[in-house]
């Protein structure tokens, strides 16, 4: 049942999104600009090694935020979400598909982002380095979903919620920051070096684990009234 | 004798410091109307919102179709239909969308969607996204998202708002007297809301002026004072 009312929620999610097309074409405009303004701002026409790992994962966390802002937008308009919650289902439900919408738009975001930056930035092949970093990724969007489903959901009925997504929302992904470009550092090296991408693709796990579990079992009160 | 669909002693509700809500009594028995009379901000919506369980009450008793709010509000969650100030539906999305959505959330089978889209008259505008209709067409299709799973219990916020009078007539079977369903109904119209009402609570700052049988005079003294 929480599933079934899962896949509606995000069913309807995804048909706003592809009709409004709000979420996803302003996150990669927001990378691509971030891309040129570094590409500018430290007058470099190639980055390599843990300064292309940080201007990388920086870039997609920042734009993640603007996705976790509008994670809840259409349900404002109308008081669409008390529709929702008027509804005999599951709250967790709204989670798990504000979850997976991210995550969706997070991966349809990386597949324009990522190109972008190795045109205008990464020095070393991108292609090289694609499996490792698709696992890195894909790990780590799992924890920007779980985690910004939440914060989402915090921030849903605040009026300071621009100020509350950032706030919250950011100081959290720093474990998942540091995990995520220490094991994409070596992968984005000019030379390619021994490193330990196991032990950081296990943190990434523990973090996703961590939050999804966290979010779960809070998400219902924050819902409540 | 049946039990009471809506049974208060001594509801509280607060915001903040402030009572929405003080010792509100009384008792609504099955396929009986309350009508809810008293001027801006006497607490009629809050009372509304607390039956929908979209509120807490913050003291006193409150069962509704045999079930303890807040404790049992997943039970009644899918019992009630709501129909406040707001549409509770997605401008984005076209009348008969929101409508799937809403049949999917409650498990109603998808051809009660296309029944209840003529049932309030708006098959011509039924893949019109809702941003581009009138509001008497939104209330309507309001209407048609609060009545969809067949409720026993409609929590009325002055339904007829932005309705012509041959659309207000139109939606009756629905949400009038003749749907037979037990009603909680907030209006201004004093001789119109009276005329529909088995059972009147007057709200005043919050408090219970009366609760029972009322005449005009009564209704009127609550607004002139």
């Amino acid at each position: 049942m929480t599933l079934r009312a899962a896949l509606a929620i995000l069913r309807k999610d995804l048909a706003i999104e592809l009709r409004t097309r709000q979420s996803v074409p302003a996150m990669v405009l927001f990378s691509v600009t971030v891309f040129v303004l570094f590409h500018f701002g430290l007058d470099r026409d190639e980055l390599d090694g843990p300064l292309a790992s940080g201007v990388l994962w920086v870039t997609l966390l920042l734009a993640t935020v603007l996705a976790v802002n509008r994670l809840f937008a259409s349900e404002r308009e109308d008081g669409a979400l008390e529709g929702i919650l008027l509804a005999p289902i599951d709250r967790t439900s709204v989670y798990l598909a504000k979850a997976a919408a991210l995550f969706l738009y997070l991966v349809v975001f990386e597949l324009v982002a990522l190109p972008a930056f190795a045109i205008l930035l990464l020095g070393p092949n991108l292609l090289d380095a694609f499996p490792a970093l698709l696992a890195i990724l894909l790990l780590a969007d799992v924890g920007l979903a779980a985690l910004g489903a939440l914060v989402a959901g915090l921030a849903a009925e605040t009026r300071a919620r621009d100020l509350i997504v950032p706030l919250l929302l950011l100081p959290l992904l720093v474990p998942l920051l540091i995990s995520a470009a220490k094991a994409s550092q070596p992968l984005l090296a000019l030379q390619p070096r021994a490193h330990e991408l196991g032990k950081w693709l296990g943190f990434l796990a523990l973090y996703d684990l961590v939050f999804v579990l966290l979010a779960v079992a809070v998400f219902d009160f924050l819902l409540e009234d | 004798m049946s039990e009471a669909a809506i049974a208060l002693a001594g509801l509280e509700r607060n915001y903040g410091e402030r009572a929405a809500l003080s010792d509100v009594t009384l008792e609504l028995a099955p396929g009986q109307t309350l009508g809810v009379f008293g001027p801006n901000g006497a607490g009629k919506t809050t009372l509304l919102r607390v039956l929908a369980g979209l509120l807490r009450p913050h003291g006193g008793e409150v069962r509704v179709l045999g079930e303890d709010l807040p404790r049992a509000a997943w039970k009644v969650r899918g019992r009630v239909g709501y129909l406040g100030h707001q549409s509770l539906l997605y401008t984005d999305l076209t009348v008969r969308e929101n409508l799937l959505f809403h049949a999917r959330l409650h498990r109603v089978a998808h051809a009660r969607v296309d029944e209840a889209i003529a049932a309030v008259g708006l098959e011509r505008r039924a893949r019109d996204v809702l941003s581009e209709l009138s509001r008497g067409m939104v209330q309507r299709a309001a209407v048609a998202r609060a009545t969809l799973h067949d409720p026993a219990l409609l929590l009325l916020d002055e339904p007829r708002a932005n309705l012509d009078p041959a659309a207000a007539e139109a939606l009756e079977p629905l949400i009038g007297r003749a749907s037979g369903r037990t009603r909680v109904l907030v209006s201004h119209d004093v001789e119109r809301g009276l005329a529909e009402t088995d059972v009147a609570l007057g709200l005043r700052g919050g408090r219970q002026a009366f609760a029972g049988r009322a005449d005009v005079a009564q209704v009127r003294e609550l607004y002139a004072r």
